[in-house]
């Protein structure tokens, strides 16, 4: 894949596309999340606070990978300015959110990205980058990058969805695995994953094809292990599961794999992931200021129940809103869970 | 009936086994769960032996399930076809010993 499904203007480019095959429940005979829901006794699903403001930066990428939820790629032109990104600063200072979890797209791209950085980073705010990778060798002005990470503390968290560069390819696009090879040894050579040390490397894996992923500790050890034969060390493995959404829930529907993972999904319900789902403690924010449960529902547009834009955050209204649910939310209660910090269980 | 004696998603149905005999059925359920678990070999483990097993006695459900399994446990395709060529490895050497037999045969029958 060389084109955002935007660009090929696919029928599931568009988030009205993506629910019209979600919500079609009956041809493949699966119930509701609500009803799933409402065995547990919840009648709506409720926050309960807001620990983690992950905001989006903008979904211009380098890469076009196979399973993107953000549908990012070098064809994306929608980023976050200057003006949101202060109205984001404004809405969360003052606030007991510790974490910021700055993603996108590739967030580096955004042209006030380090602007934002270091403003959070005044403020004292635990940061998270979603780091791609391959971006740090993509252009000169990038290679100072795991040197700017350091600086300000941030936890990097990159996508690693094999420890083989024909999986990892598969996925991401040819190269993308020796490129995250030498992106990971230059983040370990400024401190990063080390032992003794503070700067923390994240790396996460979700499955490279229509299957759940395994034990997040069995996958951390044969990562840790084979990462060593490159003299690579990180700290955690983030187990992902991939939700039918934008280009995986394409992939499902090519590939005519749609209704067994659907299926997998909905007989690995877990109650107890059902709990601890990552939209009770998550507020999303879209690049153009929108307020989203979570990253899924920013993709599929699904805008908070309550004053939904940044310039009118409200945290307590924030807290007390009802999370929008649809059939996607399956995947992050399926078996173990699944975060954007990985299993919940 | 069906024209083909196997069915993907008979293999849905396992489960319905139990209906026609539940003791023997749950204790077979509770067996295979055990079997499976983590203990002196790991999941990983157990899941490799079961994809080579399954190819010895060529179940396609086995396969299938087996698999998908190895693969959410994180094995890799080199690792996969291995197992597959430990199963050919016996099976052959399993045929080709037995030309020992043959030979003792031969030795016995002939002058």
């Amino acid at each position: 894949m060389t084109q955002s499904l935007k660009r090929q203007k696919h029928k599931l480019s568009s988030p009205e596309g993506q629910i019209e095959v979600l919500d079609n429940v009956t041809p493949i005979g699966i119930p509701t999340f609500e009803s799933k829901l409402s065995e547990l006794g919840h009648t709506t699903l409720k926050p309960t606070t807001i620990e983690v403001f992950q905001v989006n930066v903008g979904k211009m990428c380098n890469q076009v990978c196979a399973h993107c939820h953000v549908d990012a790629g070098p064809d994306r032109k929608e980023i976050m300015t200057k003006e949101t990104m202060q109205q984001c600063l404004d809405a969360i200072e003052g606030t007991d959110i510790k974490t910021v979890d700055i993603t996108g797209g590739a967030p580096e791209m955004n042209p006030n990205f380090r602007w934002l950085v270091e403003e959070l980073s005044a403020m004292g705010k635990e940061i998270i980058v979603r780091c791609n990778l391959t971006i740090i060798l993509a252009n000169l002005k990038y290679h100072d990058l795991p040197e700017f990470f350091r600086k300000h503390n941030i936890n990097v968290v990159s996508s690693l969805p094999y420890f083989t560069a024909k999986r990892t390819d598969a996925q991401r696009g040819d190269g993308v695995f020796d490129k995250s090879i030498k992106a990971l040894q230059m983040l370990n050579a400024v401190g990063y994953g080390k032992e003794n040390s503070d700067l923390q490397l994240d790396l996460v894996y979700n499955p490279a094809g229509a299957f759940l992923p395994g034990d997040q500790t069995t996958l951390e050890n044969q990562f840790k292990r084979k990462l060593l034969e490159y003299d690579i060390s990180f700290n955690n493995l983030f187990v992902i599961t991939n939700l039918p959404v934008s280009r995986f829930l394409e992939y499902l529907i090519r590939s005519e794999k749609y209704q067994d993972y659907m299926d997998e999904l909905v007989n690995a319900f877990n109650p107890v992931a059902a709990e601890g789902v990552m939209c009770r403690s998550t507020i999303s924010v879209g690049w153009d200021g929108y307020l989203y449960d979570c990253d899924f529902n920013q993709m599929l547009e699904l805008r908070v129940k309550a004053a939904s834009h940044i310039a009118h955050f409200n945290i307590e209204e924030l807290t007390a809103r009802d999370i929008i649910v649809n059939q996607h939310c399956y995947g992050c209660t399926a078996g173990a869970g699944s975060s954007c910090g990985g299993t919940t269980v | 009936m069906k024209d083909s004696y196997y069915n993907r998603e008979d293999l849905k149905k396992f489960g319905e086994i139990t209906e026609w005999q539940k003791e023997l059925g749950d204790k077979f359920f509770d067996y295979y769960g055990s079997v499976f678990k983590e203990s002196a070999l790991t999941a990983r483990e157990k899941s490799l032996i079961a994809l080579a097993v399954s190819h010895a006695v060529q179940c396609p459900y086995c396969i299938e399930s087996y698999t998908s399994d190895c693969l959410k446990k994180g094995v890799d395709e080199e690792q996969m076809m291995e197992a597959v060529h430990v199963t050919a490895a016996i099976k052959s050497g399993a045929a080709l010993v037995h030309g020992v037999q043959m030979m003792n045969q031969v030795n016995d029958k002939l002058m």
